[in-house]
């Protein structure tokens, strides 16, 4: 398919904007300071650019297309309402900096999702404004930053403890935060490994960062030791929220003795992702934190009314412009509301769903951790690799052509060919079992035919496409009349893959 | 009463939980300890029907003043820019709303082939090599780049002008507590900085900030400071409004290290601030060093092209601690509405819109003048869209007396600013008339000084 740049004309264009009569002429711009050289823009008509983008949807695969059990991203349903509400002018056209008394609506809602975040994390203060998980991890790591060196502890505690099985973003967080790393094992039943911890805790450590349910979607039987652990240490417990769709209202990590969380409005609260985002990352803490909050904390005034409060002496500061991404903010709030209380349907049967699946293919793949899972679970398709060469990568290609979006794959670390299975509660028995099938006979098929996985995907609009290229000869950019590969004549190619191979 | 976001019947349960071997939904969760498990129900209130939750949250909007209700002249980093149809009619697409990050290439060309084309939009209107699929916002890409300098240069210093935005600033000092750096701020003179004293500041620092146009509306002589911040070794980094580019010089073309900025001007709506896209680009040599996902072309095995997530041994999920950031969702459906929208515009779309800007912005400045008989300030800069206009007494008291009639005046200086309690910034997009301006001009007249 073409590239915009490549249906380019010059002199044509979509847009047309207001004339007015009788302004002043444009103020002179300065030598040196006006644009030399027009940049290269797409130039063509509106219904070109409208054919164009909805081409380039048709090559895109989302929830909305089919089954997208991706591991640790909860790729669920989200709502069509969520999009109108985000869109009402009442919100959309709101510039941030409105007095309080003209944006009393956004505040009171921003306020409200706080409290339903509060009750669901079992925490007493939130902040709405990071803009996604990971920024979410580096607010909680600056307010550990904060509060320790508020206590005169700051030099000496210097670690953060990271379970093997963590997300990279942990890690990541960690140096962003200046913080150094200690890691801990996993033991054989998937758990964080109790003895290799306590020897690794001490009056140096700030804290530990947990996923619980961990990557391998397995829920830390020894939670409550953990804690007892770091809090006789006098360190803080952050808890990655990234799994948090496992357990709303059936365990709260503030009750598991969690200090601050991180929440991803796009995974556990249906923000659409977009693509890579939009997120939100809010971050739920106990009131011993409250004070070192990004700036504006959303309050509730005494008179009733919805207000920003600045007046934060303590603060780590801001972490993003203005008081966050205020449209996630609608749609995760009308998506909780459409739940209530019944959030703990929501959770048990995203957890039913990953049972069933995991229980319909432990037999044909490698069950690493042979426990009940939470709301994922991590396969592996090693002996498939050991018997037939077909790894994991294979396998997720095959399932393009079954017409499913494959499960995450190579992750986490500690499972060799890890496949690693979120169906979410979004899904029907009918979905959860086609999708089975079809794990099932991509099996089958790396016993019969092995090419038929190796060389797949055979029903999308590209084959397999070659990622070393791409990082050896970096193109990032088109390159107008120099560009290495203009394209050769366009093709025809099937826009969805056929369901079943 | 099955909850519309769920489909299993109770058959579906029954069936499920045979073949897991377990005999209820609560054995599921057989491995959590008794001490840590919720006791009572969620205290929340109960659960409410589309209908219901639409009257309810619509509502809520229904209570905001946003500028469809209100003339509005707020601007200080976001911005009433119109926003075409095709933008909404696109991202409401569901193959791209309700896709995740693309890491199954194959699943996801649609998507990477607009991020790669919204990469070369970025790199064309900044005059850069690389740019990144995008960061949060305008500030944590100020943010990103102070890392990406701390490793290029050694240094541990990081010079950010006081003219740049305060959101920006702000960010950029609580991430450097983190990385370890020292911000320095050099002041402005008459609402532009100085290149001798951008100089001295930047001794020793990894970067120098700069906003152009600046947070007063002012066109910074860039050139001249990022030949200052080169003298003495530090990358120069331009916080760039991409509205403007269209008439003001891309930063590429006067020696600018890094640009990037806030792209909600560009394709979003203002959103009480937000979702919206950070655009980070930069020259060639610190590709191996950009914060965030790239796009990259390659060929499949029939050897036709396509485009994969490139560049990924900079990224979190393979290196973990010594990654170039920590960032993994970014804003990708924003910046695809930021292509969208550019290229709506077209070339020559973009320079008359920054014409237009800078002509109604004039017309605005000279309506206050003559008719409101207001003092501007800083009246001897060039400005783009943006100015900064003393009102004779506290500026929050004006805004308040001005919304009482319906106008949204600007922006109080004041409360970033010492010393400007009697300053309003005052923003002008192609959304305002010459009549709009009018009645800015008279309810000024009225309530200012």
């Amino acid at each position: 398919m073409k590239l915009i740049y490549e249906k380019s004309q010059t002199g044509r264009r979509a847009s047309a904007l207001p004339q007015h009569e009788n302004l002043p002429t444009s103020p002179e711009i300065p030598e040196g300071l006006r644009r030399t050289e027009p940049p290269r823009l797409p130039e063509v008509p509106e219904f070109e650019l409208v054919r164009h983008f909805t081409e380039l949807s048709t090559r895109n695969f989302g929830v909305d297309t089919g089954f997208y059990p991706l591991g640790s991203c909860t790729m669920k349903y989200n709502p069509r309402i969520n999009e109108r509400l985000a869109a009402l002018p009442g919100f959309a056209r709101l510039h941030p900096l409105q007095e309080e008394d003209g944006a009393q609506g956004s505040l009171e809602l921003m306020w409200r999702l706080q409290e339903i975040l509060a009750e669901v994390t079992g925490l007493d203060a939130v902040s709405l404004q990071p803009a996604a998980g990971s920024q979410g991890e580096l607010t909680g790591l600056l307010l550990t930053r904060a509060y320790f060196a508020a206590r005169g502890e700051g030099e000496q505690r210097r670690k953060v403890v990271i379970p093997d099985t963590a997300h990279g973003t942990n890690p990541a967080s960690v140096t962003m935060a200046g913080y150094e790393l200690t890691h801990v094992q996993t033991d054989a039943r998937g758990n964080i490994d109790v003895e290799d911890l306590r020897g690794k805790v001490d009056e140096h450590t700030a804290a530990l960062m947990l996923t619980n349910p961990s990557t391998l979607g397995l829920f830390d039987e020894n939670i409550e030791e953990i804690e007892r652990i770091f809090h006789g240490a006098g360190a803080l417990m952050y808890y990655d929220g990234a799994n948090l769709n496992a357990v709303c209202g059936i365990s709260r990590p503030g009750d598991m003795g969690f200090d601050i969380v991180h929440i991803n409005l796009h995974k556990t609260f249906s923000q659409p992702h977009g693509g890579g985002g939009p997120g939100g990352g809010p971050v739920a803490v106990r009131d011993i934190l409250e004070p070192f909050l990004p700036v504006p904390a959303v309050v509730r005034r005494e008179d009733g009314g919805f207000g920003l409060d600045f007046d934060r002496p303590q603060t780590i500061g801001k972490v993003r412009g203005f008081a966050g991404p205020f449209g996630v903010f609608v749609r995760s709030y009308a998506y909780m509301r459409m739940w209530g209380p019944r959030l703990r349907e929501m959770s048990e049967v995203a957890v039913l769903n990953a049972n069933y699946v995991l229980a319909r293919l432990k037999d044909a793949y490698e069950l690493p951790f042979d426990r009940l899972c939470m709301h994922e679970f991590v396969l592996s398709a090693r002996p498939l690799k050991r018997e037939y060469g077909c790894t994991a990568l294979d396998v997720a290609k095959r399932l393009m052509d079954y017409g499913f979006h494959p499960p995450t794959i190579y992750f986490p670390l500690v499972v060799p060919e890890a496949l690693m299975v979120e169906p979410t509660e979004t899904e029907a028995k009918e979905t959860l079992d086609a999708f089975c099938d079809a794990m099932l006979a991509i099996a089958r098929e790396a016993a019969e035919d092995p090419d038929l996985l190796k060389e797949a995907p055979h029903h999308r609009p590209v084959k397999r496409l070659d990622e070393v290229r791409a990082a050896k000869h970096p193109v990032v950019k088109y390159g107008f009349g120099e560009h290495p590969a203009a394209e050769r004549e366009a093709r025809p190619v099937a826009a969805e893959a056929p369901k079943g191979a | 009463m099955t909850h519309p976001f769920l489909a299993l019947t109770d058959s579906d349960r029954e069936e499920m939980l045979g073949t897991i071997g377990v005999g209820s939904v609560e054995e599921l969760f057989r491995d959590l300890p008794e001490a840590v498990r919720f006791g009572r129900e969620l205290d929340l209130e109960r659960a409410l029907s589309e209908q219901e939750v639409f009257e309810h949250v619509a509502a809520l909007a229904g209570r905001n003043f946003d500028a469809s209700r209100e003339l509005s002249f707020l601007g200080a980093g976001m911005y009433d820019h119109y926003v075409p149809a095709v933008v909404d009619t696109i991202l409401q697409r569901g193959e791209l709303l309700t896709a995740y990050t693309p890491y199954q290439p194959e699943m996801s060309q649609g998507v990477l082939q607009a991020i790669f084309e919204y990469q070369t939009a970025i790199c064309e209107l900044t005059g850069m090599d690389v740019s990144n699929a995008s960061g949060y916002d305008g500030t944590s890409v100020a943010a990103d780049a102070c890392f990406v300098a701390k490793h290029a240069t050694g240094r541990d210093k990081i010079v950010v002008t006081e003219a740049t935005n305060p959101q920006v600033r702000q960010v950029v000092k609580t991430y450097a507590a983190g990385f370890g750096l020292e911000v320095v701020e050099v002041p402005h003179r008459d609402g532009t900085t100085g290149p001798s004293d951008l100089e001295r500041a930047a001794e020793d620092a990894a970067a120098v900030i700069f906003q152009q146009p600046n947070v007063f509306g002012c066109l910074e002589p860039a050139p001249d400071l990022v030949a200052a911040a080169s003298e003495a070794g530090a990358l120069p980094v331009a916080h760039v409004d991409l509205l403007s580019l269209g008439v003001l010089e891309a930063p590429g073309r006067y020696g600018a290290a890094l640009a990037l900025g806030e792209g909600q001007a560009a394709g979003n709506f203002p959103s009480f601030g937000g979702p919206h896209y950070g655009f980070l680009a930069a020259r060639q040599q610190f590709i191996r060093r950009m914060p965030g996902r790239i796009v990259g072309e390659t060929v499949d095995t029939a050897g036709e092209r396509g485009y994969v997530l490139t560049l990924q041994t900079r990224e979190q999920h393979i290196r973990r601690e010594k990654a170039t950031s920590n960032i993994t969702t970014n804003q990708t459906l924003l910046a695809l509405g930021g292509l969208v929208y550019l290229t709506w515009l077209g070339p020559q779309g973009l320079r008359e819109l920054g014409e237009t800007c800078l002509s109604l912005a004039a017309y605005a400045k000279q309506r206050l003048e003559e008719r409101a008989g207001l003092e501007l300030m800083f009246a001897a800069q060039t400005t783009f869209k943006e100015f900064a206009v003393r009102v004779g007494r506290n500026a929050r008291e004006v805004v308040e007396d001005a919304r009482r009639q319906g106008v949204h005046p600007g922006y109080a200086l004041g409360r970033d600013y010492e010393g400007m309690d009697d300053v309003l910034l005052v923003a002008v997009t192609e959304r305002r008339s010459p009549e709009e301006i009018d009645r800015l001009a008279d309810v000024l007249a009225e309530v200012a000084r």
